[in-house]
């Protein structure tokens, strides 16, 4: 294959990418205050609500840290203990958990993505993501960075609710010479 | 097909470019003035009635309740200002009135209570990934929220 203009655009956005995913991970980590109510720029300052709802600060402070998203590691809260949200309304709702790993590989210079089922059916059930977001079959969903930081597929959730999409090492978790040992590999 | 062996294996000519881009934008984005990570502003009929925008909480109620309860069981698509929610529905016991029902939760009647956002912030999920790369450089997501459309 020849090189086109964009191929070699492609190589020194390479550098480029790869020395931005370095300094994101330490610049992100201004670990830090939660905005007040009154200074978070939605809220309206004047209005009556100001002083009767719960401050982010106050509920947060007491989870385990995090340095990024809402300051909270929500999956060690949920594990550890740190706090038990209810699972259903009503008590007789079937609730389903699986907890098996896919390894994705196609992950260009990163390393693998492992996407783990197990917390993410401790919060969410199967319908939230099958088969709108995800097909059941690994390897099945085409996926890119591009659609993902589109807001697309894990996108939908991750830079929005949890962990957001700066947190690369969190997906890309596994070096390519460590895979092979999740149940099953795309 | 091969695995991202050749540069990100992208299917549109200069998406690495587009890729570093976003990412770079990501960086830039400001980071004072933010209201907290996966709040929701949810003004599609408020202000035309007269209302101030709703602000919903994602941190609040996921101390509460997992995703499964409202995104399953109770229909909530994944979309800010997509479940086109009224005040209708809520008193019929959907959506936030399936729990701000004076049961589960306070009751509709302190309006105030959701009812909390600033004039003029347009629907959004706030602080999301899109939200900021929609910015430009330097802009404050919020700041921007709260400029008129
Ligand atoms: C699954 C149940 C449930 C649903 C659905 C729900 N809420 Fe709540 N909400 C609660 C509970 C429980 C509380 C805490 C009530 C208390 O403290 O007595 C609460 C509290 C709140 C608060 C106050 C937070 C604070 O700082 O004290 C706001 C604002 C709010 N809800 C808005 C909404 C809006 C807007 C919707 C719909 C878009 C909604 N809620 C849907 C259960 C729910
Ligand atoms: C957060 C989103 C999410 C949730 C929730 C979720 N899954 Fe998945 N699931 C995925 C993804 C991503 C894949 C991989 C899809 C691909 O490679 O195209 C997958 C793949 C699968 C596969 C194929 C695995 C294989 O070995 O081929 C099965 C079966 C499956 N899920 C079942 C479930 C069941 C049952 C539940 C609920 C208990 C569930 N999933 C909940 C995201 C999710
Ligand atoms: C929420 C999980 C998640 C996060 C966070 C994440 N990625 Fe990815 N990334 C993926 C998935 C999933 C793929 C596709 C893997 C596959 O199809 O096998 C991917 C693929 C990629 C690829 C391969 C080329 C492409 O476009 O698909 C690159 C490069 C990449 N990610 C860079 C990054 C960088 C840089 C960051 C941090 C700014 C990041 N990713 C954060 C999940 C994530
Ligand atoms: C429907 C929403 C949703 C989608 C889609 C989704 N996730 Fe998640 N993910 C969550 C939630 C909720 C958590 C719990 C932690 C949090 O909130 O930050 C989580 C946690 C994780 C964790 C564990 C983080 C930790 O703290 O150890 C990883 C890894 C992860 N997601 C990767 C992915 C990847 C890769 C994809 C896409 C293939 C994806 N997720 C798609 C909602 C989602
Ligand atoms: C539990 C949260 C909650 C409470 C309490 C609440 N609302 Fe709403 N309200 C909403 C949501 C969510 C919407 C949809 C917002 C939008 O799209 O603009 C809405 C929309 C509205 C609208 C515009 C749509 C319509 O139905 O006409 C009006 C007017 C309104 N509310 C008035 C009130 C009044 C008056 C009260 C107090 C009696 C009240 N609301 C209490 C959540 C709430
Ligand atoms: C108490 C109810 C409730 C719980 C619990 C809840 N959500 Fe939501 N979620 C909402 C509401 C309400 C909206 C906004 C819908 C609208 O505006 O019509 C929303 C919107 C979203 C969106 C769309 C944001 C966008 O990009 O537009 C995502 C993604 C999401 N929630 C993920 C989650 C995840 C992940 C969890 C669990 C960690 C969760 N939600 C827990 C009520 C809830």
């Amino acid at each position: 294959m020849t090189y086109g203009a964009c191929d070699v655009l492609n190589i020194s956005v390479r550098r480029i990418l790869l020395t931005l995913t370095l300094t994101l991970c330490t610049a992100w980590t201004h670990a830090g205050e939660w905005k007040s109510l009154l200074e978070d720029g939605i809220h309206d300052p004047a209005g009556p609500a100001i002083g009767i709802l719960q401050q982010p600060a106050e509920a947060l402070g007491i989870l385990p840290p995090d340095v990024t998203g809402n300051k909270v590691r929500w999956r060690k809260a949920l594990e550890d203990g740190y706090i038990n949200p209810r699972a259903s309304l009503a008590p007789d709702t079937r609730i389903r958990q699986l907890d098996t790993n896919i390894l994705m590989r196609n992950t260009g210079d990163l390393p693998y993505v492992l996407f783990p089922h197990k917390p993410h059916t401790e919060w969410l059930d199967c319908s939230n993501c099958h088969e709108r977001i995800f097909k059941s079959k690994t390897g099945a969903t085409p996926m890119t960075m591009l659609a993902i930081l589109n807001g697309q597929y894990c996108g939908q959730c991750h830079g929005a609710v949890a962990f957001p999409l700066t947190e690369c090492g969190r997906c890309h978790s596994v070096p390519a010479t460590e895979a092979g040992n999740a149940a099953s590999v795309r | 097909m091969s695995s991202g062996n050749r540069f990100f294996n992208y299917r549109r000519p200069c998406a690495g470019l587009t890729l570093a881009l976003m990412i770079l934008g990501l960086t830039l984005a400001s980071d004072d003035s933010r209201a907290e990570y996966g709040d929701i502003v949810i003004n599609n009929f408020s202000e035309q009635a007269g209302m101030a925008p709703v602000i919903f909480p994602h941190w609040f109620h996921r101390i509460r309740y997992r995703c499964k309860v409202c995104h399953g069981d109770l229909g909530f698509q994944f979309q800010a200002g997509g479940n086109k929610i009224d005040m209708l529905k809520i008193i019929e016991g959907e959506y936030c009135g399936a729990c701000h029902n004076g049961e589960v939760a306070w009751p509709v009647d302190n309006c105030n209570l959701c009812h909390s956002g600033k004039p003029g912030t347009p629907t959004q999920v706030h602080e999301s990934t899109l939200q900021k790369l929609l910015v430009p450089a330097g802009g404050t997501g919020s700041t921007q929220g709260a400029t008129k459309k």
